[in-house]
């Protein structure tokens, strides 16, 4: 009998040890991330270092902006493309589709989710950029090669869809079915339900779904890194190359480790993708597990 | 109010645009791998999958992505059995010991959720600086660690989201046949053994997968790892260095190795879908 207890009590003093170390990881993650962007921080303020535009590790400039410019357009572009589309098609599953679609369609969604991002930056270097080089951007009267932060921004709302499609279908099953009987049966058609009922409800966890996207989108490295160009400068047009942080990290990190601050500025870029994406992850499942909660 | 008619008409155009989304996505995942098919194929030989780069591969001669290939399945499933070996116990610790609703047990989960959505490059570059720091070069022990660290999360968090689905009464049957957690705790593991599976499965597809995390870590090689400490050839690399090379023969090996990659995975979507349908299935 005490043979047992035992036995429990170790189990469950092992299982809080791994969870200690793990979380211990995280704080030593932050920690790391922080004592080695130090050195960058005390040379120059935060400010001119997330404002200036101009990067010459050699001559000691460390300016982010266009870095953090080639992260949002990527982004902005990719959620431009992929949250109507994924808004409009999870509506469609949850309200017209049968079950035997429904069955078919999400098990599909999550075999997107399984692709590697290499392999969507294969399928970026072989269809997007091409399509966007030869016959996309010759029709505005653009000359590009392709690697752009357009096809950046394809490639990743494809990427997205997954984890977009499946909370928003999530979120719209929460919704109770009374309130759609109720609107229905006041004379409105299915249309108008999903317009002005629905969508209304199910607002919050959207905006979570997209903000969980943000936070994807942001850290992509490699299959983003293969498409857009990859040129530290401020693209003025969506054909332009761009350069995103993870790129940067991904393309400079083991070599010229050398050059005073270099390491300290990649390190500063690691912790202000781990910031930013922290933050937003935190937003929006605070809000999911809000919603959870009540429904 | 306006005309039934249009009202009608705006409802049909709505449905379609909606149809076609849905067509937009799900045809994405039949067109990405169709891509890949299609340039892949011709390059595709048994050379390929069963040889080791010779001298000159990455020119165009002679030589295949063994090395590769088998760098990734042991990165893999060194790094998954060992997500698995930490991540089942902080799982399992979360639902039976640890009060439900507590604020432990709900800002633990909100860690891995949040955790679970840090990108690999994060993991890779703190783990490169510790490294270097430690003097460790890049190895199969590096991206081992690395992977990881990247892949508990996705086992806590599946495992999770499993152990809710587990009937409340069996735990209180348990309980009330005088069982202690850590037995309730067996019993529940048996109860989602096929739906375990599906999360190592998973798992597994994510380290297999995984290019910025070992892109720092695990190096390069062309020969096959031996020992542990040695720097490694990971498939997703290799289809990177490939693809960058000028080279058209090379760059074909780089199609034909994502075609290998691409069929792995695909292996492991089915089997997972088939051991979550037995889960649906299975009962004690």
């Amino acid at each position: 009998m005490i043979n047992r207890l035992v036995k429990d009590k170790i189990a469950q003093r092992l299982s809080q040890g791994l969870l200690g170390i793990t979380s211990l990881v995280i704080v030593l993650i932050v920690v790391g991330l922080v004592w080695k962007a130090l050195p960058l921080l005390s040379e120059f303020s935060i400010g001119s270092i997330l404002t200036e535009s101009v990067w010459a590790p050699l001559k000691g400039k460390f300016g982010f902006l266009s870095f953090i410019l080639g992260t949002i357009w990527v982004t902005l572009l990719s959620l431009i493309i992929a949250v109507p589309l994924c808004i409009l098609a999870s509506v469609y599953l949850v309200e017209y589709a049968s079950d035997r679609l429904r069955n078919m369609v999400l098990p599909l969604v999550n075999v997107l989710a399984a692709i590697p991002p290499v392999l969507y930056g294969v399928w970026g270097v072989l269809f997007v950029v091409p399509l966007l080089g030869t016959y996309i951007a010759p029709i505005f009267g653009i000359s590009s090669t392709g690697y752009s932060v357009f096809a950046g921004g394809i490639v990743l709302a494809v990427m997205i869809f997954p984890i977009m499609v499946s909370i928003m279908v999530e979120v719209l099953n929460t919704i109770p079915y009374e309130l759609r009987a109720v609107s229905l049966s006041l004379g409105a058609t299915r249309w108008e339900t999903i317009k002005h009922v629905i969508l209304k409800k199910a607002k919050p966890g959207i905006f979570a779904a997209v903000v969980l996207a943000i936070s994807r989108a942001f850290g992509e490295t490699v299959a983003v890194l293969m498409v857009c160009g990859n040129i530290p400068q401020i693209p003025k047009s969506i054909f332009d190359a761009g350069y995103p942080i993870p790129a940067l990290i991904a393309n400079n990190f083991g070599e010229m480790m050398s050059i005073p601050l270099y390491d300290s500025a990649l390190m500063f870029a690691a912790l202000l993708l781990f910031v930013i994406i922290f933050g937003f992850n935190l937003i929006s499942r605070l809000i999911l597990n809000k919603l959870e909660a009540k429904y | 109010m306006r005309s039934v008619k249009s009202r009608l008409l705006q409802e049909k155009i709505a449905k379609l645009l909606m149809q076609l989304s849905g067509i937009i996505i799900t045809g994405s995942l039949f067109f990405i791998v169709g891509t890949i098919l299609y340039k892949g194929l011709p390059y595709l030989s048994w050379d390929m999958i069963s040889k080791v780069p010779q001298g000159g591969f990455y020119i165009g001669k002679e030589g295949g992505i063994l090395n590769a290939i088998l760098g990734s399945l042991y990165l893999a499933s060194a790094s998954t059995l060992l997500a698995t070996l930490i991540g089942i116990p902080i799982a399992l610790y979360l639902n039976i010991y640890v009060k439900k609703g507590s604020s432990l047990a709900r800002s633990a989960k909100l860690l891995f959720d949040v955790l679970f959505g840090i990108p690999s490059i994060v993991y890779g570059a703190i783990a490169f600086s510790i490294m270097v720091f430690l003097g460790i070069r890049a190895s199969l022990l590096g991206g081992i660690i690395t992977i990881t660290l990247l892949t508990i999360p996705i086992v806590v968090r599946t495992l999770d989201e499993l152990i809710s689905t587990i009937p409340q009464d069996l735990r209180h049957v348990t309980a009330s046949l005088g069982a202690t957690r850590w037995e309730t705790a067996r019993v529940m593991i048996k109860y989602i053994k096929p739906g375990l599976f599906t999360a190592i499965l998973l798992a597994f597809g994510r380290a297999i997968g995984d290019v910025a995390g070992v892109l720092l870590t695990t190096g390069f090689s062309d020969n096959l790892p031996k020992y542990i400490d040695e720097p490694t050839a990971t498939l997703p690399l290799a289809i990177f260095f490939q693809l960058s090379s000028p080279i058209p023969e090379v760059q074909g090996r780089a199609y034909a190795s994502a075609l290998v990659l691409t069929s792995i995975i695909l292996i492991i979507v089915l089997c997972s879908h088939i051991l979550a349908s037995k889960q649906k299935k299975h009962k004690i």
